[in-house]
């Protein structure tokens, strides 16, 4: 017997030499953006919770700003059919319509933006991923809410 | 010292009569031996009254003890255990076999949203750093010293009451589609146990700990999923505490 080590009870003999130990441990599969003390600290001050509000407060008044919108547009008096320049410079020529819109624009664009940046922040995990996603996403943003702006004020029914 | 052999052996074919055949289904993982996780099926004469536990000992002990999962207490006091049994986190001790259909392969994996180490155990560091950073002990400004006993009315007492059984199993941390996709996130459980702070008249640091769960990774992350309230073993109504602290946080800046 060269040997007079027993194994430990319930190990049988190991063939080879092992593949890993402590210097060189096994690989594994990390979980996606851990928390750790080194976690950024965010000096956001309220912001979160003001885009939280943002999200309720938007939701309730779009309910009726999107739900009239939509009986309007696509139930009413013929449904999409009667939609034409006519139709849009008759409704346009009342600034509540014009409110409406300009109301209804601002809101979806600004609620529906924010909740993308809640699933970018979800999902992109990369620091320069999550980037480049909200410059996208901000710089859509302003040029909807910019360009639709600009038509509501400066919409002129007597173009051709 | 001999008839009770003999009583045993028939005891014990008596006993074997409310036994079923189940079959554990484990979601095996060993970096040292493969990268993948795999599936193994494990067949086990059980009585349908024991639990998950009393199944993955036996599993351990008679069939194959290189299976690796936590547990300490065993009654559903210390948290190791937390596991994803069927789909659902529960803790395997709490959990009777006859309660989640036997005849169907029982599935067992790890927690979802923390590195597996080795079959059913995961990397908790994640968790307890989030449970620290809500500062979870008493804080008083002046009087450190524990000269005299903290008084508290019943209702003062009653507010939090909820919030104290936690046991820090991160079954419902690892159950939240938010912390599924961003490990950064707080999690319900260190918001449970910030709550428990925060609503406890005795403690003075309310303030501070708002604020904290007030930063990016913080409560306002929580889409109410309520897939916490579900997970939670000890019935701790989660999701209506992280709405608390919402609230809270709402009411005391307007
Ligand atoms: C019709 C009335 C609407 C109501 C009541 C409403 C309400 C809400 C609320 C409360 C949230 C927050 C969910 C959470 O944090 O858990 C949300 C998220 C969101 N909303 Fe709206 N919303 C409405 C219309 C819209 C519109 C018109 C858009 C698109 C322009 C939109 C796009 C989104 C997106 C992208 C999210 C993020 C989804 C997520 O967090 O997973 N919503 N909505
Ligand atoms: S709140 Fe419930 S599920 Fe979450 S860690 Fe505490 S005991 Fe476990
Ligand atoms: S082993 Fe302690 S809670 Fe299950």
């Amino acid at each position: 017997m060269s040997t007079t080590e027993t194994p430990a009870a319930g190990v049988g003999p190991v063939e080879g030499a092992p593949l890993f130990d402590v210097d060189n441990p096994a690989p594994l599969i990390e979980a996606p953006r851990k928390r750790t003390k080194k976690t950024p600290r965010s000096t956001r001050g309220n912001f979160e919770m003001a885009a939280w509000l943002f999200m309720r407060l938007s939701g309730v008044v779009l309910v009726v700003l999107v739900l009239g919108h939509l009986l309007i547009q696509l139930v009413l008096d013929g449904g999409v059919s009667k939609i034409g320049f006519a139709f849009v410079a008759g409704r346009w020529a009342s600034p509540f319509w014009q409110v409406w819109d300009l109301l209804m624009l601002w809101l979806a664009m600004l609620h529906g933006a924010n909740g993308l940046r809640t699933i970018i922040n979800d999902y992109a995990e990369r620091a320069n991923t999550r980037l480049w996603l909200k410059g996208l996403l901000y710089t859509a943003t302003v040029f909807t809410i910019l360009l639709g702006s600009l038509v509501i004020f400066t919409f002129d029914p007597n173009i051709r | 010292m001999a008839t009770p052999v003999l009583d045993k052996v028939e005891a014990e074919a008596a006993a074997s009569d409310h036994l079923i055949t189940v079959t554990f289904r484990i979601r095996r993982f060993n970096p040292e031996v493969s990268a993948d996780a795999v599936w193994e099926d494990f067949q086990l004469e059980i009585d349908p009254k024991e639990r998950v536990l009393d199944g993955l000992h036996k599993i351990k002990w008679d069939i194959d003890g290189t299976l690796t999962f936590r547990r300490s207490c065993a009654h559903g006091i210390c948290g190791s255990d937390a596991m994803r049994i069927n789909g659902k986190n529960r803790l395997a001790c709490k959990t009777l076999i006859k309660d989640i259909n036997p005849a169907k392969p029982i599935t067992v994996e790890p927690i979802k949203g923390l590195t597996v180490l080795k079959d059913l155990v995961v990397d908790m560091d994640p968790f307890f750093q989030a449970y620290r950073d809500v500062m979870p002990f008493l804080i008083t400004k002046d009087t450190n010293e524990p000269t005299r006993e903290r008084l508290q009315s019943a209702e003062d007492r009653e507010r939090f009451d909820d919030t104290t059984k936690c046991i820090l199993c991160a079954a419902c941390t690892s159950s939240c589609p938010v912390f599924w996709n961003d490990g950064q996130y707080f999690g319900p459980a260190a918001i449970v146990n910030a709550h428990r702070f925060i609503f406890d008249s005795r403690d003075e640091a309310g303030e501070q700990r708002l604020e904290i769960l007030n930063d990016r990774d913080g409560v306002w992350r929580c889409r109410t999923t309520f897939n916490c309230t579900d997970a939670c073993p000890r019935g701790i109504e989660v999701t209506k505490a992280i709405q608390e602290v919402k609230r809270a946080l709402i009411t005391r800046r307007f």
